[in-house]
């Protein structure tokens, strides 16, 4: 049988990364899905409110709650979530980090700037006098 | 006459006296006292020589006028309004430091230590630091970051007011004379301000050294660089 290329799907159970609006940058839950333009998301432990969401304006990721019947409600859908661990799961993966520090980033003060541009500087010097050492070491 | 809305051009829906009324500023606290009035009598006594003349007369101090204009004409209403004291923005807090964006020390990061009384912003490099003395900067030159130096060391003296700013002024020599360098002194920096500057900024320089890269960072110049989106800059 071939395999399909597709991993993520958008079903009932899928957790969602919400990419526009109040709750954005936050997970969420599908709960239902209305239409081909748009799903009822939850997201009771991350502070999403129940709403209907476009899927333009959501980010599949690759956990779901396998259990989540269709439609559940606010208090079925905060148990699951909590028991299937997808907060601390999501908080050490490397997209979360990387999001993270993006926004860490923007939100940098003109003096944090001057200290990472400082860092920076270090840096690079100590890889050219490594590559230095190096290079006179295997002449 | 924000209140008494117009219902033709310059013609408010209210009286002058309405909309006092409305504003209701007999209300408020009266501040300020009136100078104390000199009574002036309204008459003096004057001897009068001539023989028929009765020897005295009273003679009015304000003499009546003797022409009276046939048609009013108005005074004009004297202003009670008074300058207030700028308001600075709510980020630019005594210690901010300060990205000056004009004048010869554009680019430069400094100290802001306090507001004079024109409004001004009184700041300082330190001077040791990055060669910007004690000066006075507008707000509206000025990009306020989120840096805040602690100056609950520093005190400026009272001698640092807009004053201290202003340039003495020369006496003009002959312009011949001048062509020639004649009678030309070299200008002398005041010792007083440069102790000034120096008690200022030791205590600033002092609490400077207590941030790491604090002092780097003041003497670092700012720019824009390519790739900045100054929109989405924050200080």
């Amino acid at each position: 049988m071939v395999q399909s290329t597709f991993k993520r799907f958008v079903e009932v159970g899928r957790v969602v990364l919400v990419n526009d609006g109040p709750s954005a940058g936050n997970l969420a839950v599908i709960v239902e899905i209305i239409d081909h333009n748009r799903a009822l998301i939850d997201g009771p432990t991350t502070s999403v409110p129940r709403q209907a969401f476009p899927y333009r304006n959501l980010i599949l990721t690759p956990y779901t709650l396998a259990s989540l019947p269709r439609g559940a409600g606010n208090g079925a859908v905060k148990k699951a979530f909590e028991k299937a661990g997808v907060l601390e799961k999501w908080q050490s993966s490397g997209w979360a980090k990387k999001l993270a520090a993006r926004q860490q980033r923007k939100n940098a003060s003109d003096f944090d700037r001057f200290q990472i541009q400082l860092a920076k500087k270090s840096r690079r010097d100590d890889v050219r006098k490594a590559y230095i050492k190096e290079k006179k070491a295997s002449a | 006459m924000a209140r008494s809305k117009e219902i033709a051009p310059h013609v408010g829906r209210y009286s002058r006296s309405q909309v006092a009324a409305k504003r209701g500023l007999y209300k408020g606290k009266k501040t300020g006292t009136a100078p104390a009035k000199t009574e002036s009598p309204a008459h003096t006594e004057k001897t009068v020589g001539g023989k028929g003349n009765g020897e005295k007369r009273l003679v009015p101090t304000n003499k009546a006028s003797k022409y009276y204009p046939a048609e009013d004409v108005k005074k004009p209403k004297v202003s009670r309004k008074t300058v207030g004291k700028t308001a600075l923005r709510a980020s630019i807090t005594p210690g901010t430091v300060l990205i000056l964006l004009a004048g010869r020390f554009a680019g430069k990061r400094v100290v802001y230590l306090k507001q004079l009384d024109s409004g001004l912003l009184l700041v300082s490099g330190p001077f040791k630091i990055n060669g910007v003395p004690l000066r006075r900067v507008s707000q509206a030159y000025v990009i306020a970051t989120s840096t805040k130096v602690d100056i609950s060391g520093v005190s400026v003296p009272e001698t640092v007011n807009d004053a201290y700013f202003t340039k003495s002024k020369v006496a003009k020599g002959s312009k011949e004379g001048e062509f020639f360098g004649e009678g030309k002194e070299k200008k002398v920096f005041p010792e007083e301000k440069k102790s000034e500057q120096k008690s200022v900024d030791a205590a600033l320089i002092a609490s400077i050294k207590k941030v790491d890269n604090l002092a780097k960072y003041l003497k670092a110049s700012w720019g824009l660089s390519k790739g900045d989106r100054f929109h989405e800059l924050k200080f």
